[in-house]
């Protein structure tokens, strides 16, 4: 599991730009939206097709992301669960 | 037209060199757009994060207009942008298609494709310069002075806008050039065509 969260944390970091991040400060349990790394809606899509690409999982309705993409914990428990490659 | 209005400041970035009135304010060595902008990011002390999430059109603009407007001792939020290529967003156009070029990997990407449309870094702009007046980004064959004058004169003079931030920003296959140039009531250059030209080719 911790495999899989610093692999999200480095997709999360290269995927979005997010330039002046780097992995060690993304907390497990940090927000991922709103006050933690500020990420935008157009990013939830990004990590939307991420899912899809990396982890053969299709979220058929994008608010479902609200609740997975919480933190990086929450997605990596999500993607354990329901990874098809 | 005549005009009573005057060239407030230029700016220009090209071959890996940014200058601002024709002075040279960083020059960095030979190497590619991706690796520039960044280097001119931080030299240039440009804080705004959301700007690594850009294309590499919006990335030449927002740089060059952050030059000009920062060093703006009068900004005003009614300032409008015209701003003009020959390429369009192609470049990210084409970083779009292949995404989507392959049936069994279709996978488009939602950040590359707000990006397939030029007037997208002048939204960016916009935002970061909190201004809230008339735009256009107009697709010509090369740089057209007489158009661009004609059109910041009209917005000045029927009162739509108090400043105009106008110019040339175009990234194709590796290259890129910007030169935008700031039209208001005060400064030294009279706004005319052919001094717009002559600074153009600076």
């Amino acid at each position: 599991m911790s495999d899989l969260k610093q692999e999200l944390k480095e997709k999360i970091i290269e995927q979005l730009n997010l330039e002046d991040v780097a992995v060690e400060e993304i907390g497990d349990n940090d927000a991922l939206f709103g006050d933690g790394l500020g990420l935008d809606s157009i990013d939830a899509l990004e990590l939307i097709v991420m899912l899809d690409k990396d982890y053969g999982i299709k979220l058929s309705d994008p608010k479902e992301g609200r609740k997975i993409f919480e933190s990086v914990e929450v997605m990596a428990n999500y993607i354990s669960e329901h990874r098809t490659k | 037209m005549s005009s009573n209005h005057y060239i407030q400041a230029f700016v220009h970035i090209k071959n890996e060199t940014v200058s601002l009135h024709g002075n040279t304010l960083l020059a960095a060595p030979k190497t590619d757009f991706s690796t520039f902008s960044k280097t001119a990011y931080k030299e240039l002390g440009t804080k705004y994060p959301k700007f690594f999430k850009m294309d590499r059109l919006s990335k030449l603009a927002f740089l060059a207009a952050d030059v000009l407007l920062k060093n703006d001792k009068d900004p005003q939020e009614n300032t409008a942008i015209v701003l003009s290529n020959r390429a369009s967003s192609l470049d990210t156009d084409m970083k779009h298609q292949n995404t989507i070029a392959d049936a069994a990997n279709y996978y488009p990407s939602p950040a590359v494709f707000v990006y397939t449309l030029p007037n997208i870094c002048i939204g960016e702009i916009s935002i970061k310069h909190k201004l809230f007046s008339e735009n256009s980004f107009f697709i010509f064959d090369r740089f057209n002075a007489n158009y661009l004058f004609d059109y910041a004169e009209s917005l000045l003079k029927t009162k739509k806008a108090s400043k105009v931030l106008c110019g040339w920003v175009e990234v194709d296959a590796g290259n890129y050039e910007a030169f935008l140039y700031l039209v208001s009531d005060t400064g030294a250059i009279k706004h005319t065509i052919k001094e717009i030209t002559r600074l153009y080719k600076l």
